[in-house]
């Protein structure tokens, strides 16, 4: 299990800000159908980081557990400004102001720090480069990005996530936590206990 | 209000105030770059406001020594208005929300108007607004009527319910802004659950004072279900909320608890709220307003006795079912799901009990719709709470969970047992709190009464129905062994019960509007001058008070 990218861990507070977890589930049951549908159940370790859990009690849309990378980042914004533009019978809320609205990054530090007090293991590194890093992520180009993937491995999404370089905004680090869903470990799809009910 | 206090208390309120308005401006301070700047400004203008309301009625006269003889109602008389108000908003809430899920371009681009920071202002509103002042109301009442003492003081009750209010402003506008734990019914976060904590402590003591003092040897059963609503509240509150805040100056924190241990915590509140919070604390409302109302005695009062123990102790056990086929090991769910099956003994012996004590009272049932709306509040609370064992058990729960099945479950106890007992103990209740003869139209209270059951019957039964039909299309394999419908397929089929369930909930909004207005021409209407103690509303030995 990684870590969440501090792009990441601000995209989940904007999904926990916008009441996202209303609607949607970060966890799949170990049911036939659930499987079929969103992919391997959820297994306990996918969310041990999650201060808290986000894996809801109601699916008004899909399940999202695995949601990462399933889509394109441009479907994603697109979705996300107007989610009738790529699925013309969805209730989901038009989020346009989140391509409007810059992303706070000068305080994540603090975050990352907050959450390691509760357990989550962030080196000094990590914090420390916490607001750079949430900028590399978002713009590959430039040169903060090679310590995103020196500090949370080759495997993490560095892109625009929004289609634009430059400052960050709000789409930038909710793309970036959706893409990620489900991507931090791969035992789910390794494991021999792929029993369901 | 002031009058009411002595002058210790008036010295008392403006040190409370003064804290308050310091700790305002130091929230609004320290969080100048965030969001909790604004709460902390609406803190310090809030009680700047009360201090100067204070500071006017300072120099009143002090109260005079006869207040003692009689009980203390004046927080009850606000606490039964703000509980409407907030049963008018949470419920205008509550209809918007599901209007949005049939009509989703109602946004208009505005981000505190979208759904998910609306739906919580709707559960808030409705469970902490409308349910929790009803229930500080309530309680308030039943206390003193049935210990036959006073309150120790007036100044705590005022505390409880101006802080409770605070608490419960603070989380609406902060759902507007986007400030949330994510966890549900808990949402607000860490420096209103602190305050939340204070207040909720002042009223326990508010409770055990008055308890110490009372003349009345025997602890009415109602009192139980209060103290255990306040006790069990506190602990589930304090344990579900430890979180560690980013900094002083942050409104944001980071649970304590993370993934798996975070949903069991998580549950065991959430269940608890519902157990605690909508089920004990409203049983106490029950055995109190509908005995009164029907002129009858309890069926059985060991019975009620029992069945308080049953539920405290099963409750405590149940909140696993909400995590069913889920990452919590699986001899959890089934503790869980066990002890939520056993849980209808107790739930039916109170439901059961409430019917029986109705016995020889029918015909008060079929004329007077205010004891027709606790009669029916009985019916739901068996109802649901037979729904609900049945939905706990694991295999109905997997066709259930994730479904508008929940939704509906939660609105047939949440309209029909919680708000239905609370307007028919408010209607029993408003005349005489307010010196009043009776309430201003009982016409008014039987349109209430309809409007509340047809749009209570309308919502379930569309909740029922798009959560069947929901569990059933996520579920369903065509003869090629790939599944038959995609889940917008499931969702395009809610669409007609969406639009049936905003029109139910609409019928119930303006049940609740309806019950504001008359209670309000019931106020304006001229008081009556008989002497309390012509209605046998009296506390017993007057002479002995606070700091006997």
């Amino acid at each position: 299990m990684r870590v969440y990218t501090p792009l990441e861990v601000a995209g989940r507070n904007i999904y926990l800000r916008e009441g996202c977890y209303a609607c949607h589930s970060q966890m799949i049951r170990t049911l036939r159908d659930e499987v079929d549908r969103y992919g391997p159940y959820s297994l306990a370790v996918e969310s041990s980081y999650d201060h808290p859990q986000l894996w809801g009690s109601k699916r008004t849309g899909p399940d999202l557990a695995r949601l990462g990378n399933k889509y394109s980042d441009a479907w994603h914004v697109t979705h996300m400004n107007n989610p009738r533009d790529v699925v013309p019978e969805s209730v989901m809320p038009a989020y346009r102001w989140l391509l409007r609205d810059q992303l706070k990054t000068e305080d994540l530090g603090d975050h990352l720090r907050a959450m390691r007090a509760v357990g989550v293991p962030y080196t000094d590194e990590q914090i420390q480069f916490a607001a750079q890093d949430a900028y590399g992520q978002a713009n590959p180009d430039s040169p903060e990005a090679s310590g995103v993937a020196e500090r949370y491995g080759e495997a993490t999404n560095i892109r625009t996530f929004d289609g634009r370089t430059g400052p960050l905004t709000d789409m930038d680090a909710l793309v970036a936590y959706l893409q990620m869903l489900g991507t931090l470990t791969d035992v789910a799809h390794t494991s021999e206990t792929a029993e369901v009910e | 209000m002031l009058a009411d206090f002595t002058r210790g208390e008036r010295t008392g309120a403006l040190v409370i105030l003064g804290t308050m308005v310091v700790l305002g401006l130091a929230m609004a301070i320290a969080g100048r770059h965030d969001l909790l700047g604004i709460h902390g400004w609406i803190v310090f203008g809030i009680s700047l406001a009360l201090t100067f309301g204070a500071i006017r009625q300072l120099d009143l006269p002090e109260p005079s020594p006869e207040r003692l003889s009689e009980y203390y109602d004046a927080p009850t008389r606000t606490g039964l208005i703000l509980t409407l108000i907030w049963g008018v908003v949470g419920m205008g809430a509550g209809f918007w929300v599901a209007a949005l899920l049939a009509w989703p371009e109602m946004t208009f681009d505005v981000s505190w108007l979208s759904w998910g920071r609306l739906r919580p202002i709707h559960t808030s509103g409705v469970i902490f607004g409308f349910g929790g002042n009803a229930l500080i109301a309530t309680s308030l009442h039943v206390l003193q009527r049935t210990t036959r003492a006073r309150l120790p003081d007036a100044l705590s009750p005022w505390f409880v319910l101006i802080g409770y209010n605070l608490f419960c402003i603070i989380a609406a506008s902060g759902y507007l802004m986007g400030l949330t734990q994510s966890k549900e019914y808990a949402e607000p976060e860490w420096y209103a659950d602190i305050w939340l904590v204070v207040v909720w402590v002042v009223y326990f003591f508010i409770y055990m004072r008055t308890l110490a003092r009372r003349k009345e040897p025997h602890i009415y059963v109602a009192n139980w279900y209060y103290m255990a609503f306040i006790l069990v509240v506190a602990i589930l509150h304090i344990v579900n909320n430890l979180a560690v805040p980013v900094s002083f100056g942050s409104a944001k924190s980071y649970s304590l608890f993370a993934g798996v241990q975070d949903a069991m915590t998580q549950w065991w509140y959430g269940h608890n709220a519902v157990a605690f919070f909508l089920t004990a604390g409203f049983l106490g409302m029950m055995y109190y307003y509908l005995p009164k109302r029907a002129g009858r005695p309890i069926f059985s009062y060991r019975m009620s006795i029992i069945s308080f123990w049953g539920i405290t102790f099963m409750y405590m056990w149940a909140g696993s079912h909400h995590l069913h086929y889920t990452a919590l090991p699986h001899w959890v769910q089934t503790l869980g799901m066990a002890f939520s099956v056993v849980l209808l003994v107790p739930s039916w012996a109170s439901a059961g009990n409430a019917l029986l004590t109705l016995n020889g009272a029918w015909h008060k049932v079929r004329d007077d719709a205010v004891l027709r709306f606790m009669a029916l509040a009985a019916i739901f609370y068996g109802i649901t709470t037979f729904e609900g064992s049945f939905m706990a058990i694991r295999a109905v729960n997997s066709l259930s969970h994730y479904t508008d099945w929940t939704v509906g479950h939660v609105h047939a106890g949440a309209l029909g047992w919680v708000a239905m007992i609370t307007f028919g103990s408010l209607y029993s209740l408003v005349p005489s709190m307010f010196k009043r003869e009776r309430i201003y139209s009982q016409k008014l209270v039987e349109v209430h009464f309809w409007l509340a059951l047809s749009g209570t019957v309308i919502y379930v039964f569309a909740m029922w129905n798009s959560g069947v039909i929901q569990g059933l299309m996520w579920r369903t394999y065509d003869e090629t062994g790939t599944l038959s419908y995609s889940f917008i397929d499931s969702l395009v089929a809610m669409h007609p019960y969406y639009i049936a369930r905003a029109f139910g909930g609409l019928l119930f909004l303006l049940g609740a509007l309806t019950a504001l207005f008359n209670v309000i021409m019931t106020i304006r209407m001229p008081a009556i001058g008989m002497a309390p103690e012509a209605r046998g509303d009296l506390p017993a030995e007057p002479v002995m008070q606070a700091g006997e």
